[in-house]
C-alpha cells in the first residue's frame, strides 16, 4: 500500500494535464459546436437541398427530373405568385408601421412615473403568451360577416355589414390587427428596456435648454434607440414576410387566402404548392425567392432606418 | 476548488455532447416494428377523418377474434384527408416506410393515388377479385389502378339526400312530412320553385345553405347521368370548360343566387356551422356523413327540427373511401385479409352501426339492419332506406389525378362570385382560367 501510493497519482497527472489543456483550448469550440452542428443539420442542409429541389420537377411518389430554372421562370410570370407577393408586402407595411409607432408611443408612456407600473408593463406583454392560432380563431369570429362582433358594432353606427374577407383592403386590415395585437406589446417592452439605458443627463441638459418633451422624444429618445429600432425592424421584416398562421386561420384554415387569393401570402403559396399541388420543385423555388425577397427588404429597411439622425 | 470547478466543466461538456448525440438520434429515429416476439403479426391500419372517422372501433376486435395471431393497430392519423393525410401518405410511399399495411383513401384522392400503380399490392393474388359482384361497378372500378390491377376495395359511400328544417318549412307554410316534402321536388326546377315560395316567409332564413354544397350535389349527379366525366378526361386532359355537367351545375348556382335563395356561406366555415344552429337556412344537400355534421353543429336544442327527404333528381353520391395495401407492407397476405373483412358485409355494417358510414357493398347496403335503420336526431327518418335508394340508382363519376386541387380552387371562384369579388359576367371565364392555372402549377 505504502509503495503504491506515490505511483497512483502519477498516471492521472498527465491525463489531467491533457484534459486541462483541452479545456483551455478546445472547450470554447466544443461549447459552441452544438449550435453549428444543429445549424448545419437543420439550417444549412435544408437550404442547400431546397435549392437542389427547386431546379427539378419534383413530385413525391413521382418523377424527379432536372429542369434548370424552369420553376423560377414559371413563378416570375405567374399571376398568382405576384399576387401573393403583393399581399405579403401590403400586409407587412400595413401591420409593421403602425405596430412600431404604437410600440414607441406605449414604451414612452410606460417610461414615465405611474401607479401600478409593473402590472401595466406585464399586462402589455400578455398577448405574446397566447398561441397564434387561438388569437387567429378568436379574431376570425370577431370579423365574421353575419355574426361577427365588429360588424355588430359598425351596425350600431348605421354602417352596413363589411365582408372582411371579400376584398384586399378589409382582409389585410383584419390580419394586420391580429398581428399588431400580438406583437405591439413585445416591441414596446424592447423599446422600454432600451429607453431606460438612455442617460438621464441628456434629458436634463435638454430641459435646461428649454426643449419640450415632444422635442426631447424625437431628438433624444428616437436617435438613441436607433440600434434597437433597427433590430425590431429586422425581426418584424422576417416575421412579416413569412406570415402564415394568421391569414391561414382567417381563411378557415385554407391555403388559398380567400376566394381570389385576396390575402394569400407567399408562405401560404409555398405550402399550397407542395401540400395541395404535390409540386415540391415549385414550392422550393418559391421558398428561395421568398428568401431573396427578405434579404432585399431587410436591406432597404436598414438603409432607411439608418438615416434616423438626431442633432447632437 | 480547482478540481470541483474542473469537474463541473467536464460535466457541462459531457452534457453538451450528450445533447448533440441525442439530437442526432431523434433525427434518425424511425420504424414501426410490426412483428412481436411471439411470432404474432401486427398490422398497421392508417386512416383519417373527424368524429368516428372510419368507425372501425367495434369491428376490429371481431376481426382479431376470428384471426388469432393477427393484431391490428388502428390509427386515425389526421382529421382531414386532402391537405393532411394525402401529402403524408405520399411522403410515406416515397420514403418506402411508414405507410403501414392498410391505408384509407378518400374519393378526392383515389384518382391521384391509383395513378401510382408501383406503390400498390395486387389484391387479385389474394383472391379479392372474387368480391367484384358485391360492389356497384363504379365503386369497384375506381379501385383499379393505372396498370389495371385491383389495388383498393370500397368501404363506405356518401349517397345523397336533402336535409331540411321542419320548423322553418312550417313557418313558410310548406309541408313538413318527409314524403310530402320529397314529392315537392322530383326535379331541380321544382326545387327552385319551392325555394321561391319559401323566400321571405321564414324571417331572414335563406332556402339553401351554401353555393358549393348545392354545386357539388348537382354537378356529381349530372356527371353520373352523362359520361361520368367532370374536370378531367381519362387521359388526364383538362376538360372542365367543355363538360356539360359542370356548366349546368355552375349555371344553376348562379340562377339560385340571382333569385336570392342562397345563404352564401362558405361550407365548413364557422358561419356555416353557426347557421345550422341558429336556423339561418332551411336545406342542405346531405350525403350520409353530413347527418353527423349537422347533428354536431345544430346541437341538442334542434333535435327533431331536422328531417331527411330525397334529393331532387333522385340519386347522387358525395364522398366515400377505399382501403389499399401498399407494396411496402411486410405482411401483404394478412393485410389483404383485413381489407377483405373490413370491406365485407360484417365490417361495413359494423362501421355503419358505429358511425353511420353507409355501406358501399351490395350485401352491406341491403342488410336488414341497415335497411331498417332510423335516425332519432332527424325525427326518426329512415336513413338506411333513403341512402340505400340513392346509392342503388347512382351512376359512376371519374376523378382525375388533379381533381381535388382543381376542385378546391374552382369552388373558391364560385364563392368569389357570390361574395362579389367577381361579377357574374366574368365568373365563368375566371372559373375556367383558375382551374387551368392549377393544372399548370401541378406541372401540366
Amino acid at each position: 500500500m505504502t509503495t503504491a501510493a506515490p505511483s497512483v497519482p502519477a498516471v492521472p497527472k498527465s491525463a489531467r494535464r491533457r484534459l486541462l489543456r483541452f479545456e483551455q483550448r478546445g472547450m470554447p469550440y466544443a461549447l459552441i459546436s452544438p449550435y453549428f452542428l444543429l445549424f448545419a443539420v437543420f439550417g444549412l442542409f435544408p437550404l442547400g437541398f431546397t435549392l437542389w429541389v427547386s431546379l427539378h420537377r419534383w413530385r413525391l411518389a413521382g418523377e424527379k427530373q432536372w429542369v434548370g430554372f424552369d420553376n423560377y421562370s414559371f413563378l416570375l410570370t405567374n399571376e398568382r405568385f405576384w399576387n401573393a407577393t403583393g399581399n405579403t408586402l401590403g400586409i407587412f407595411v400595413m401591420s409593421t408601421i403602425p405596430q412600431l409607432l404604437l410600440a414607441l408611443a406605449i414604451a414612452s408612456a410606460l417610461n414615465k412615473r405611474m401607479r401600478f407600473r409593473l402590472a401595466i408593463r406585464l399586462g402589455i406583454l400578455l398577448p405574446m403568451v397566447t398561441s397564434v392560432v387561438a388569437v387567429a380563431v378568436v379574431f376570425s369570429h370577431l370579423y365574421g360577416t353575419e355574426f361577427g362582433l365588429f360588424n355588430w358594432v359598425l351596425d350600431l353606427f348605421g354602417v352596413d355589414n363589411v365582408n372582411w374577407r371579400a376584398d384586399k383592403l378589409p382582409s389585410w386590415f383584419a390580419i394586420s390587427s391580429m398581428i399588431d395585437w400580438r406583437w405591439t406589446g413585445y416591441n414596446a417592452i424592447i423599446f422600454l428596456a432600451a429607453m431606460q439605458t438612455i442617460p438621464r443627463d441628456l434629458y436634463e441638459a435638454a430641459a435646461i435648454d428649454g426643449a419640450s418633451p415632444r422635442r426631447q422624444f424625437w431628438q433624444i429618445t428616437v436617435p438613441q434607440l436607433r440600434p434597437i429600432i433597427i433590430f425590431t425592424v429586422f425581426v418584424s421584416t422576417m416575421g412579416g414576410l413569412t406570415l402564415f398562421a394568421e391569414p391561414t386561420m382567417f381563411g378557415s384554415g385554407l391555403y388559398g387566402g380567400g376566394t381570389a387569393g385576396q390575402f394569400q401570402t407567399v408562405a401560404m403559396y409555398i405550402v399550397q404548392a407542395f401540400r395541395q399541388r404535390n409540386n415540391y420543385g415549385l414550392a422550393a423555388a418559391a421558398a428561395w425567392l421568398l428568401f431573396l425577397m427578405i434579404l432585399i427588404v431587410a436591406l432597404i429597411n436598414y438603409l432607411f432606418v439608418n438615416r434616423i439622425r438626431g442633432s447632437r | 476548488m480547482q478540481t470541483t470547478f474542473g469537474r463541473g466543466r467536464r460535466a457541462l461538456l459531457a452534457a453538451t455532447l450528450a445533447a448533440v448525440v441525442a439530437a442526432g438520434a431523434v433525427g434518425c429515429s424511425s420504424g414501426d416494428s410490426d412483428e412481436d416476439a411471439g411470432g404474432e403479426v401486427t398490422l398497421v391500419l392508417n386512416t383519417f377523418g373527424g368524429g368516428t372517422a372510419f368507425a372501425y372501433d367495434d369491428v376490429i376486435p371481431e376481426f382479431e377474434a376470428a384471426n388469432p395471431g393477427i393484431k391490428v393497430d388502428y390509427r386515425i392519423v389526421s382529421e382531414r384527408f386532402d391537405d393532411q393525410f394525402r401529402p403524408q401518405l405520399l411522403q410515406w410511399l416515397e420514403a418506402g416506410s411508414g405507410a403501414g399495411d392498410v391505408v384509407g383513401i378518400e374519393e378526392q384522392g383515389i384518382g391521384e393515388l391509383m395513378a401510382l400503380p408501383e406503390y400498390w399490392t395486387d389484391l387479385t393474388q389474394y383472391g379479392l377479385d372474387a368480391r367484384k359482384t358485391d360492389f356497384p361497378e363504379w365503386k369497384w372500378n375506381l379501385g383499379v389502378d393505372a396498370d389495371g390491377k385491383l389495388a383498393a376495395l370500397g368501404t363506405d359511400v356518401g349517397g345523397m339526400a336533402m336535409c331540411y328544417r321542419k320548423d322553418l318549412f312550417e313557418k313558410a307554410g310548406l309541408p313538413t312530412d318527409r314524403a310530402e316534402v320529397s314529392a315537392l321536388w322530383p326535379t331541380w326546377e321544382d326545387f327552385t320553385k319551392v325555394g321561391e315560395g319559401f323566400k321571405g316567409k321564414a324571417g331572414d332564413a335563406k332556402f339553401i345553405d351554401s353555393p358549393n354544397t348545392i354545386y357539388n350535389v348537382r354537378m356529381i349527379q349530372e356527371a353520373g347521368a352523362a359520361d361520368g366525366l367532370t374536370y378531367f378526361d381519362q387521359q388526364g386532359g383538362y376538360i372542365l370548360d367543355k363538360t356539360p355537367a359542370v356548366r349546368t351545375a355552375f349555371d344553376y348556382v348562379m340562377e339560385l343566387q340571382s333569385k336570392g335563395l342562397l345563404a352564401g356561406l362558405r361550407n365548413w366555415s364557422d358561419e356555416w356551422n353557426a347557421g345550422m344552429l341558429s336556423g339561418g337556412f332551411a336545406t342542405i344537400g346531405c350525403p350520409s356523413w353530413m347527418l353527423g355534421v349537422i347533428q354536431g353543429n345544430s346541437g341538442e336544442e334542434n333535435k327533431g327540427n331536422w328531417d331527411v327527404a330525397s334529393v331532387p333528381g333522385g340519386s347522387g353520391n358525395w364522398g366515400g373511401s377505399w382501403l389499399g395495401v401498399p407494396t411496402q407492407s411486410e405482411h401483404p397476405e394478412e393485410a389483404a385479409k383485413l381489407v377483405e373483412f373490413l370491406t365485407g358485409k360484417q365490417g361495413q355494417v359494423g362501421a355503419f352501426k358505429k358511425g353511420g358510414n353507409f355501406p358501399s357493398s351490395v350485401s352491406g347496403a341491403t342488410d336488414t339492419e341497415v335497411k331498417a335503420a332510423v335516425n332519432p336526431y332527424f325525427s326518426d327518418a329512415p336513413t338506411g332506406q333513403i341512402f340505400g335508394d340513392s346509392v342503388a340508382s347512382f351512376k359512376p363519376v371519374y376523378f382525375g389525378k388533379y381533381h381535388s386541387a382543381v376542385r378546391a380552387v374552382v369552388e373558391e371562384v364560385i364563392l368569389g362570385i357570390i361574395e362579389g369579388t367577381y361579377s357574374a359576367d366574368e365568373g365563368w371565364g375566371e372559373f375556367v382560367k383558375q382551374g387551368k392555372q392549377v393544372v399548370d402549377e401541378m406541372g401540366g
